[in-house]
């Protein structure tokens, strides 16, 4: 790098680019990997059940399951439209 | 006692074949019978990187169908005599890889060889999850890349998941990574992923760092593995990791950038 080019070079390196990428698909695919085999029938029941009440697409409703120490937290995320 | 590796990767050319020759000739050359099988059924290539292509005449595929014995489809190696290759079929399709069959291909083998070194092909169709089953401890060879990482993610996954050990219970698989083509230099200018990256999104056992080596391209057009090239930095890793691999405690060579001299540094090199 020349002297001139240290003063300019505020860009993120692409290195840690690639870093955060990986971080977050490799993490999200784990998640999936570990998700009990019931969770996508489960999805399409809850889907079906608040479509029964609000107007929702299958899109805006994510089911997601973690573990934390030793329980496993089943998180469910609706966004309602206006 | 026999040992099974699975020398893996999920995504192709990265150098699994490149580590399984250099892995497999290591391990013979240091007193231990060994044997490699080329699970790439149909695309076989490690007949060509152990310059024994013109030697086969039964594979993988004859053996499992009783079309020829063991004893005829293995190939000795010509340069180490504790070393045998076990070839791919070039005809025959993927399927023909049965787990039954595979089992009893490698129990046959366990009762002569030390160790079993299974050359994965790339994918995870049903060669790869064939080569992964049976297998005791894994290499995982992964590029210093996005796509590469991400990929050997995905097997660790499956061995994980889906190998015998995890389908029995049975004590995991043990798993290495081994990074390969790592350019010292770019991963100082912050253009390649570091080993440090590498080990936090993977965190398993480093076997080694194997530098990216204009030898390797030679090494493969002799047929000679690159860990018999004692000069080349990428066969001194590998010699490296096969000692790691017999539990010597080595320290990682060629992690940082070779500094270059003055007149290096002024005329280009």
């Amino acid at each position: 790098m020349s002297l001139f080019g240290r003063f300019k070079d505020t860009k993120p390196k692409s290195a840690n680019i690639a870093k955060e990428r990986l971080q977050i698909i490799v993490s999200h695919e784990r998640n999936r990997r570990s998700a009990p085999s019931y969770l996508s029938a489960l999805q399409n029941d809850i889907l079906a059940v608040i479509k029964k009440y609000v107007d929702v697409d299958a899109d805006q409703i994510h089911i997601n399951v973690s573990q934390q120490n030793n329980t496993s937290v089943l998180e469910m995320n609706v966004n309602l439209p206006d | 006692m026999s040992e099974i590796i699975v020398v893996t990767s999920g995504k192709g050319g990265v150098g699994k074949t490149t580590t399984s020759a250099s892995i497999g000739m290591g391990l013979a050359k240091a007193g231990h019978k060994t044997v490699i099988i080329d699970f790439d059924i149909g695309l076989r290539n490690l007949d060509l990187i152990m310059n024994c292509e013109r030697r086969v005449v039964f594979d993988f595929v004859n053996v499992i169908q009783g079309d020829a014995n063991l004893s005829q489809a293995l190939i000795k190696d010509k340069r180490c005599s504790d070393l045998y290759i076990l070839p791919a079929s070039q005809t025959k399709d993927k399927n023909a890889l049965t787990k039954d069959g595979v089992a009893k291909i490698l129990e046959e083998l366990a009762s002569d060889f030390e160790y079993i070194v299974c050359d994965s092909p790339a994918g995870i169709e049903q060669g790869a999850l064939m080569a992964l089953y049976f297998a005791d401890q894994a290499i995982v060879v992964t590029n210093p890349e996005v796509s590469s990482v991400r990929d050997s993610d995905r097997i660790l996954g499956i061995l994980q998941s889906k190998s015998r050990r995890a389908e029995l219970n049975m004590e995991p698989v043990r798993e290495h990574l081994l990074i390969t083509r790592y350019q010292a230099e770019r991963v100082e200018n912050g253009e390649m992923l570091s080993i440090d990256d590498i080990n936090d999104i993977l965190a398993i056992d480093l076997l080694g760092v194997i530098p990216e080596d204009t030898y390797v391209l030679t090494s493969s057009n002799e047929g000679n593995p690159v860990i018999m090239n004692e000069i080349s930095h990428a066969g001194q890793a590998y010699q490296d990791a096969v000692g790691r691999f017999l539990g010597k405690d080595i320290a990682h060579r060629f992690l940082d950038p070779e500094r270059k001299g003055l007149i290096k540094r002024m005329f280009g090199g």
